[in-house]
């Protein structure tokens, strides 16, 4: 039966985050000093950022995007296309274009579910040779954020089941997928297949993966 | 009243002395003592009981560097190797891993020696295209401290880490198909060493399965090639995998290395080391207890104290933290058949206990090393690999437990592994022996699909870790004492569930597994102790 390897991306396969392409995107604001005030706020709120994503992801997500309200999508896209070039490629772990051929030669269909936004996605999917990905999208109206995401939104327990229903529509075998994270937040996604293994992990991480005699990888 | 006469106490007849290192247990014996992973025990064995210790260490040659020297000046079959260097050259230097000796040997350990010899040579004679590269097959990648260790910090700081590295048997670039024998084993090479005018191969012999042909054909292979001889049916087809002659793994491995010899220039290295595992302190480890000291005794009992009241991480690190103190005793270059013969004889030499008889029930005490796990945990798959593989592989002739006897092995078999060294392992363990321990069924149904799991590849070729494949070869490794010995209990095992999980039984102590083991052979069973370590063979008749 066929088989998968799930990706989670920031963190996994590169070393960006999503406050990395926003950064890019504040630092590339029209105007000097709209440009300066949008990364000085985005800086001093990092550690606002790292408290939500620490006690959610979900909460992270909320509070995080709405920081595009506002933005053109036109430009967002460029922008995005100059972010893969300029910093993405750059920040692509070593150990990632390996663990991406092998798991190729095994005949695995790869596949990328990210909390990232698709702008941010889709070059680097390309690039890496990835076949499938489900990514989060910024709602746009009159080509303009709102700073919400379209439902639903990609995290936590979601991409477990996105993983469930895709497998299911596309005839896999969960039992034969592999997936790859960094994150707690993804151990549902980890959970859900029958190989998973957690990648360049923190310490909480790293002991549940010991606890569940996961293999861990260091792709950096 | 007539006085009773006193009850004879029947027992098994004690045979005749067959050499000087097979002790028979009497009533005035000492107890035993036993390794049982990182602790010692100490054991009353049934009188009849027979005891095989290991040769006293053969002597060490007083200059090794001379003899090395020597070798290289007079080799076997081959030019010497001056003759055979010119400015330009390339030239790639292999040698053994850190499997090699066991328990790593003193500093400087002897491929330093060798190396630092041959790069002399090699730089007085214009060549400066040198590498370094550590044959470790699907073993795991070296740390740096192990590599400077095994070369010494002069080496280590000018070839680390871009001359002096480890073979990656699953660098996609980095391997060479050099052809198929007659038999259709594929037979796939390192590319430097391929690539190379000339590959030195410095070796260490522990044991008679290691070098010759094996030093290249499986130190710097890949998955494809090692397959055609780590299976199942080549180690059954073994008799034993020690001994060369009888050994198919052995035929395989030189029909290989045929193929590298027609596209290969290779000059062969090989070592023999004494078994001086034990000196100083710890020198009474290897002695008879009947000859120990007062001294010896006292040794042994702080030994034993000390050891139970520590935790078993620390025990662990205190033995690795204990060099063993081999010395080297004979060295011989050229030609890899000419060159390996006599460095087996020099094995057998030092192993070779000429042995009357099998045993019904064999004892082995499993120590705390196994070649897969330097500077780790002896996992319940090595405690397996330890009995059923190289115990019970450690004879010439006969195996020295009859067919259907049985083997009492001594350890905790606790529920434990590397997650950095052994990921394979525990999957393996945990998912595939409690389905089958069938290891042709292990073999072809799931074999291949550990192989090229990417997790386990990226942890080989980034971390420190065993290959996918890895304890596949470990349990194909016991395959022919599996199929031989008709019961395996484990002695002093911590829980039910790992020797269960083996297809084994457990005792709580070796007295009730000696009882166990009588049951299944009878009252009179031919009770016999391998006294390791340090390595006894078994020259049986």
């Amino acid at each position: 039966m066929a088989a998968a390897a799930f990706y989670d991306l920031d963190g996994t396969l590169v070393r960006t985050n999503l406050v990395h392409a926003y950064a890019y995107n504040a630092r590339n604001q029209q105007g000097l000093l709209r440009s300066l005030t949008r990364t000085l706020s985005t800086m001093v709120s990092i550690p606002l950022f790292a408290a939500a994503d620490f006690y959610s992801r979900r909460a992270f997500n909320d509070l995080f995007f709405r920081r595009y309200t506002g933005e053109s999508e036109d430009r967002l896209r460029y922008l995005h296309e100059e972010l893969f070039e300029n910093v993405i490629r750059k920040s692509i772990f070593p150990g990632a274009y390996d663990l991406i051929d092998k798991s190729k030669r095994l005949g695995l269909r790869q596949v990328l579910v990210t909390g990232a936004l698709d702008l941010t996605v889709i070059p680097l999917a390309r690039h890496l040779g990835i076949d499938d990905w489900v990514t989060n999208r910024l709602e746009f109206v009159d080509s303009k954020a709102t700073g919400r995401l379209v439902p639903p939104i990609i995290a936590e327990a979601t991409k477990a089941s996105w993983i469930r229903t895709y497998a299911e529509k596309e005839g896999l075998s969960l039992s034969e997928c592999y997936s790859y994270s960094d994150s707690m937040s993804d151990l549902p996604m980890l959970s859900v297949v029958g190989h998973p293994t957690v990648v360049n992990p923190d310490f909480r991480l790293r002991n549940t993966a010991l606890a569940h005699d996961w293999p861990i990888l260091d792709l950096r | 009243m007539r006085e009773r006469e006193p009850k004879l106490v029947r027992g098994p007849t004690p045979r005749h002395k067959e050499d000087d290192q097979v002790v028979y247990i009497d009533s005035n014996s000492a107890p035993r003592m036993i390794f049982s992973g990182e602790d010692l025990l100490l054991e009353d064995l049934p009188i009849g009981t027979r005891v095989i210790y290991s040769k006293p260490p053969l002597e060490g040659l007083a200059n090794p560097g001379a003899a090395i020297r020597y070798a290289l000046n007079h080799p076997l079959g081959a030019d010497p190797l001056y003759a055979q260097l010119a400015p330009g050259m390339r030239v790639t230097i292999a040698v053994d891993d850190i499997s090699l000796p066991l328990p790593p040997m003193t500093t400087p350990d002897i491929r330093q020696t060798i190396i630092e010899i041959l790069l002399e040579l090699l730089d007085a004679n214009g060549v400066d295209d040198v590498h370094i590269v550590i044959a470790n097959s699907l073993h795991r990648r070296l740390q740096p401290f192990e590599m400077k260790r095994m070369v010494g910090s002069k080496i280590y700081g000018a070839f680390y880490p871009d001359r002096y590295y480890n073979h990656d048997a699953e660098d996609p670039d980095g391997i060479v198909p050099l052809g198929k024998t007659d038999h259709n084993e594929p037979v796939n090479i390192n590319r430097r060493a391929v690539e190379s005018d000339l590959l030195i191969y410095v070796n260490i012999n522990l044991v008679p399965m290691d070098g010759g042909h094996k030093s290249v054909t499986v130190g710097l292979c890949d998955y494809e090639s090692l397959r055609p001889h780590h299976e199942p049916q080549t180690i059954r087809d073994s008799d034993s995998y020690m001994d060369p002659a009888k050994s198919m793994l052995n035929r395989k491995v030189e029909r290989m290395g045929a193929i590298v010899q027609q596209h290969m220039n290779v000059f062969h290295i090989e070592t023999a080391l004494n078994n001086r595992m034990f000196a100083g302190a710890t020198a009474f480890l290897s002695k008879n207890e009947d000859e120990f000291t007062e001294f010896d005794r006292l040794k042994f009992e702080a030994m034993r104290f000390g050891l139970s009241k520590m935790p078993a991480a620390a025990k662990r690190k205190l033995f690795h933290a204990i060099p063993a103190q081999y010395q080297l005793v004979s060295c011989h270059a050229g030609q890899t058949d000419l060159v390996h013969a006599k460095i087996v004889e020099k094995n057998f030499e030092q192993y070779m206990v000429g042995i009357r008889g099998q045993a019904d029930i064999l004892i082995c005490g499993v120590p705390f090393i196994s070649p897969y796990n330097v500077n780790s945990i002896l996992n319940p798959l090595l405690v397996q690999v330890m009995g059923l593989g190289y115990f019970h592989n450690f004879y010439r002739g006969k195996p020295i437990l009859r067919k259907g006897g049985v083997l009492i092995l001594c350890h905790p078999c606790y529920d434990e592994f590397d997650h950095e060294q052994h990921p394979s392992y525990i999957e393996f363990f945990n998912r595939l022996l409690p389905e089958t321990r069938d290891a042709m069924v292990l073999r072809h149904k799931y074999e291949e699909e550990f192989a090229k799991n990417p997790s386990y590849i990226s942890m080989y070729r980034r971390g420190h870790a065993y290959h996918g494949a890895h304890p596949f070869f470990m349990w194909y490794w016991g395959e022919n004492g599996r199929q031989h010995v008709g019961k395996v209990i484990v002695a002093g095992a911590e829980n039910a569930h790992v020797p269960a999980m083996l297809g084994w039984d457990r005792a709580d102590s070796l007295t009730e597994a000696i009882a166990m083991g009588r049951s299944f052979t009878g009252p009179s069973a031919e009770i016999t102790l391998m006294h390791h370590p340090p390595i006894v063979m078994a020259d049986v008749e």
